[in-house]
């Protein structure tokens, strides 16, 4: 029996083998190599792999799009053959003694270039088809499976940390659950498999090795334990909690449909945090009353440019429609700190928690801003969307966000495009300043959401990236409590409501403090909507005390 | 060698669709050799990324050539294609 203790960061327990995230780190080999016959051969593997993959690819494109678009797989296919690319390939391995997957990589930009030369847009445009099918046979030549899990059965992921970019290209339905070597329960893979509602263990170290690849593990994201041929008992206890899990499953089904109300009568809004379109299926299958976050994140870290305002218009409009009404609240770009994208050209900073993020880029690159509020106010034409602003620290910032909004209503208004003037603005509170201006904020607001995550490392000055920070990084903390019934008094003076939208909402053993202080919403990862609704169920405002704020 | 004149209706010239249905179809006369040349730069039509390369543009004029066992089959089928495809 082999054990590896790690921090359980999303509850279960689930088996299965143990798959290692393959990085494609876009750098090529480079080496000499007298072995020419074995570089070609390999070579023809690489293809004959590549044209498979793009036959099957034109095949489901044709089945699920029609003609049209399975021609530019079947066109990606010719250049894998292409004559010219080809020789060019070889005779790099003939003159140059190299290694493949240079002259690879050294034909892809020789053909690339000359494309991105020509004086055709379009024909500009097809030098990324040739980056594309170049990336497809290196991918094949290293055995680099993009963003995807070769592998048939469902996995359990092992990577050492995942970005967020990356986790945005994994194939979910084939993922039972994470382990990763740092990390931590605030990492985007923690968050990620609490809305996926699997297990997942950070901080393995080095514990976690790659060769225990294709291993069957069984692991306990309560425990933070990752098991390997388990003796009988172990197996037996296992499995047992397996069963109890279901259970539990079959008795939350019973909470689906209820109303989110204490015993006392107190209505609580039930809200889930999101972060791409796809999760709202989730949001409904565990019946969420809204979406108390939406993280528009997904739209720029996916994209290699910046994504048009028609793209994030289509995204924020299925949203609003498959909530039928509900209220869906959108939180702009908040990129920076630990979600970096290239092509923003952000400069490196030295500590980026503290640097040029989310606000602050939307305010001082006001064409970035300005596409995105003109496409969350046209998809407000669609559902009851709200609009929410990240890291804010002073009335200034949200006069000049108000600002924009008008300068965009009105830009609609001439163009007769349809929007809901009434749109809620809310801001997310975050930062110590925040909570120590919101009274003056309140006045500007709709409604206030606090974001725990950052507030909690803000407020305690604990990077929350950092794994080592341990028994000081205490999201419990009275200051932290504290700042939260300082900044729901101050919106219930001003008569907007507070909710809360980071990990913390879904503490069930904070949820007593929660209703005394009055936060008003709760939005949770989908899968924690029915067993917190349980809990509200169960609780009596008139027994909650505000005893974890004092020492 | 038997050869014609074709000029280009499509707009947006011999692109990526196109040019993979032409190599494709050049390459199914056995023994015949099917160039495309344009303002004296002649490429094999089987060579889709040099053929991509000429840069055609809708308006343009190409001379299509065929020559081998094959051509005169080659020259009426590639003429064919070029009416319905460009």
């Amino acid at each position: 029996m082999k054990i590896l203790q790690g921090k359980g960061v999303s509850r279960g327990v689930t088996s299965g083998p143990l798959y290692f995230f393959r990085r494609s780190s876009g750098e090529i080999p480079h080496y000499t190599t007298d072995d020419i016959e074995n570089e070609k051969s390999r070579l023809a593997q690489a293809q004959e792999k590549s044209m498979a993959q793009l036959e099957a690819l034109a095949e489901q494109c044709r089945a699920e799009a029609g003609d049209e678009s399975a021609v530019l797989f079947e066109t990606h296919a010719m250049f894998v053959e292409d004559e010219d690319y080809v020789d060019c390939i070889l005779s790099a391995l003939e003159e140059e003694h190299c290694n493949v997957e240079y002259a690879v990589g050294q034909a892809g930009e020789q053909f690339a270039a000359m494309f991105a030369a020509m004086d055709d847009e379009y024909m500009q445009a097809r030098a990324a088809d040739i980056r594309d099918v170049t990336r497809r046979i290196l991918n094949n030549l290293m055995g680099i499976v993009e963003g995807g899990i070769d592998s048939e059965e469902p996995v359990i992921l092992a990577a050492d940390d995942l970005a967020p970019s990356e986790t945005l290209q994994l194939d979910k339905s084939k993922i039972l659950g994470f382990i990763t070597q740092g990390g931590s329960g605030n990492s985007h893979t923690a968050i990620l498999a609490r809305t996926m509602g699997i297990p997942a263990i950070c901080g393995l170290g080095d514990e976690l090795e790659q060769s225990y690849e294709g291993q069957t593990a069984y692991i306990d994201g309560e425990t933070g334990q990752v098991v390997m041929e388990p003796d009988e008992l172990t197996l037996q206890t296992f499995q047992e909690k397996q069963a109890e899990q279901q259970r539990m499953k079959a008795l939350m089904e019973t909470m689906r449909g209820q109303e989110d109300v204490t015993l006392d009568g107190r209505h609580i809004k039930l809200y889930c945090n999101i972060g791409s379109p796809e999760d709202v299926s989730a949001v409904l299958a565990n019946d969420g009353q809204g979406i108390g976050l939406f993280r528009s994140e997904f739209l720029y870290l996916a994209a290699s440019d910046y994504p048009t305002e028609e793209e994030q218009f289509q995204a924020y409009k299925s949203v609003a429609e498959a909530m039928g009404g509900k209220r869906v609240i959108i939180r702009t770009l908040d990129i920076g700190a630990d979600k970096q994208v290239d092509y923003f050209h952000l400069t490196k900073e030295e500590n980026p928690a503290m640097g040029l993020r989310a606000i602050r880029i939307c305010l001082n690159r006001p064409e970035v801003f300005r596409t995105q509020l003109r496409a969350l106010y046209r998809a407000s034409a669609y559902g009851k969307v709200a609009i929410m602003f990240p890291m804010i620290t002073s009335v200034w910032e949200v006069e000049e966000c108000r600002r924009a909004c008008e300068a965009v209503m009105a830009e609609l208004t001439q163009e007769g495009i349809p929007f809901n003037p009434k749109t809620e603005i809310g801001i997310m509170v975050e930062t110590p300043a925040s909570v120590f201006m919101a009274k003056d904020l309140a006045k500007l607001v709709d409604f206030f959401s606090v974001g725990t995550n950052d507030l909690t490392q803000y407020t305690l000055a604990c990077d929350r990236q950092c794994n080592d920070l341990g028994r000081f990084f205490d999201p419990h903390h009275p200051a932290v409590l504290r700042a939260l019934k300082m900044a729901a008094d101050a919106a219930h003076a001003e008569g907007i409501w507070i909710g809360i939208c980071g990990e913390l909402g879904a503490d069930l053993s904070l949820l007593p403090t929660f209703l005394a202080i009055g936060i008003d919403e709760l939005s949770v990862s989908p899968t924690s909507v029915l067993p917190l609704r349980a809990a509200i169920r169960e609780s009596d405002t008139r027994a909650c005390t505000l005893e974890l704020l004092e020492q | 060698m038997k050869q014609f004149e074709y000029t280009v209706n499509d707009p947006l010239g011999i692109h990526a669709r196109p040019a993979g249905m032409l190599a494709k179809l050049a390459k199914t006369f056995p023994g015949t050799v099917v160039t495309v040349t344009k303002g004296g730069t002649t490429v094999k039509a089987s060579q889709l990324m040099k053929l991509m390369g000429l840069g055609v543009k809708g308006g343009d004029t190409v001379t299509v050539a065929a020559e081998g066992g094959d051509e005169s089959a080659a020259v009426e089928s590639l003429q064919s294609f070029f009416a319905e495809n460009l």
